[in-house]
């Protein structure tokens, strides 16, 4: 039992690393909030796109979100941190990180925004259309606030998912959570900072994922 | 000028592939009038209506409203035109997410751009008008079929469309709620609205309408009076329709 106390409960290394560990929480949630928002505004946009019905866009939007659903993003990660510079495109490790997870979210969230878009009835639509609103107008005010309703409980856990992986980050050296404690761990000979790297990723996320279950809860129209 | 035509329907022609669904309909409606559109099911009359404001884009043909050809133009104006051609549906299509109140202004608001107060006031009116004013702040969710379709038909005209256009307003209502649409159909007839209405309330044609048209395979098979229609059809295919339907 002491033993493995001291192996991840040491309270030296803990306190000699945890301003570490809290600059890692930093630069995960930085990385994790530009990722969410560039993530889901972009996959927002190619729905909206999409559902304007243009062959050709059509095409590359699907193919764009298949790509990257079907791709592990760290197979992206260390492609273009490793082989960019060989074709002259440098981009920093929170740079690339930040890129490929966004890009992998954006593809998830086109598809389940698409999908809210597609339950939206169609006689939505034409009530819009017939009340001269036009596609635009009706897309904007109609369809749109009733896809993202939908796309709400299945979104949320994808961030979730998403995000996690700026642990992936560890790969290229961008010294977000992981990073900082398994180079805590080389140094200190301890596994105490990955224990803290745990505690650090479940203040981190698990208020996500209740924030995710209550909303999955409340997914019915507002009555009053 | 009482009998200018106010929806004017000119050689329609609708094709789904092979497959014609109207066969050059030609229909005229006068200003004020209520034309009762009755036929059984598959025989255009919805897709009839649906063209008048290209909700289901014609084959070939013209839609007149008001003296101008809503075929012709661009899609701004068309949007322009449709704001002129209320359409009441047979599923209701509130927006679940937005109070019976936002309902009736959204289009006055993004379309007309109404200032929030003028669509408002002229939200309330429509509501009073529709007996629906107490609703107001309702979500549709929370409403009966009845309910929801005359908030339906305030939403139309407070645009102040110069055609209504009713498809099978009553069809998805529980039968003690209809009595309460109709009503609200024969205020707007009184206040000389031009009316098309495709439905199978025979009752209703019997009392309101000026003129009943029988649709069958995508033709206009005849038209006349309610008496006419309902009394004396000449038509075979009338005959049968009506006995079907009354039997």
């Amino acid at each position: 039992m002491d033993r493995f106390l001291q192996t991840f409960f040491n309270p030296v290394v803990m306190a000699q690393y945890t301003p570490d560990i809290i600059a890692g929480v930093w630069v995960t949630l930085q990385i994790a909030a530009a990722v969410i928002v560039a993530g889901i505004a972009g996959g927002l946009a190619l729905a909206c796109l999409r559902s304007y019905r243009i062959r050709a866009l059509n095409f590359f939007i699907i193919c764009y979100a298949d790509i990257f659903r079907a791709l592990p993003p760290l197979v992206v990660i260390l492609i273009l941190y490793f082989g960019f510079p060989s074709i002259g495109i440098q981009l920093s490790g929170p740079m690339v990180l930040f890129i490929v997870l966004a890009a992998t979210l954006a593809a998830f969230a086109e598809e389940i925004f698409w999908a809210g878009f597609s339950s939206v009835e169609k006689g939505q639509w034409e009530a819009g259309i017939a009340t001269g609103l036009g596609f635009t107008r009706t897309l904007a005010y109609v369809a749109l606030p009733q896809a993202v309703r939908l796309a709400i409980p299945p979104l949320v856990n994808r961030v979730l998912a998403i995000t996690k992986m700026t642990a992936l980050g560890s790969a290229i050296g961008v010294s977000e959570i992981l990073s900082s404690a398994t180079t805590a761990q080389s140094f200190s000979g301890s596994a105490t900072p990955l224990t803290m790297s745990v505690v650090a990723y479940l203040v981190i996320f698990l208020p996500m994922v209740v924030v995710a279950r209550w909303l999955e809860s409340r997914t019915a129209w507002k009555k009053r | 000028m009482a009998n200018r035509p106010m929806l004017e329907i000119v050689s329609l022609e609708k094709r789904f592939g092979t497959n014609t669904i109207l066969k050059k309909i030609d229909l005229k409606v006068a200003e004020g009038e209520l034309v009762f559109v009755i036929g059984p099911s598959g025989s255009g009359k919805s897709t009839m209506l649906r063209c008048c404001n290209r909700l289901e884009e014609p084959t070939s043909g013209d839609i007149i409203v008001d003296g101008r050809n809503i075929m012709a133009g661009t899609r701004r104006d068309l949007d322009s035109m449709r704001l002129q051609i209320g359409m009441v549906f047979q599923g209701f299509h509130l927006y679940p997410h937005m109070t019976v109140l936002r309902n009736v202004t959204l289009a006055q608001r993004k379309a007309l751009k109404r200032t929030k107060a003028e669509a408002d006031a002229r939200a309330i009116d429509m509501l009073e008008q529709v007996g629906m004013a107490h609703k107001a702040d309702a979500y549709p969710g929370e409403l009966s079929g009845g309910q929801q379709q005359r908030v339906a038909i305030a939403r139309s005209l407070a645009l102040d469309p110069k055609v209504m256009l009713f498809d099978e307003p009553t069809s998805a209502l529980d039968p003690e709620l209809v009595g309460s649409v109709l009503k609200v159909m024969k205020d707007l007839k009184s206040k000389g609205m031009t009316m098309v209405v495709v439905s199978h309330e025979m009752g209703f044609a019997r009392e309101t309408a000026d003129r009943v048209v029988f649709m069958d395979g995508g033709v206009v098979v005849e038209q006349g009076t309610p008496e006419e229609i309902f009394g004396a059809p000449k038509a075979e295919r009338t005959r049968a329709f009506l006995s079907r339907v009354s039997g």
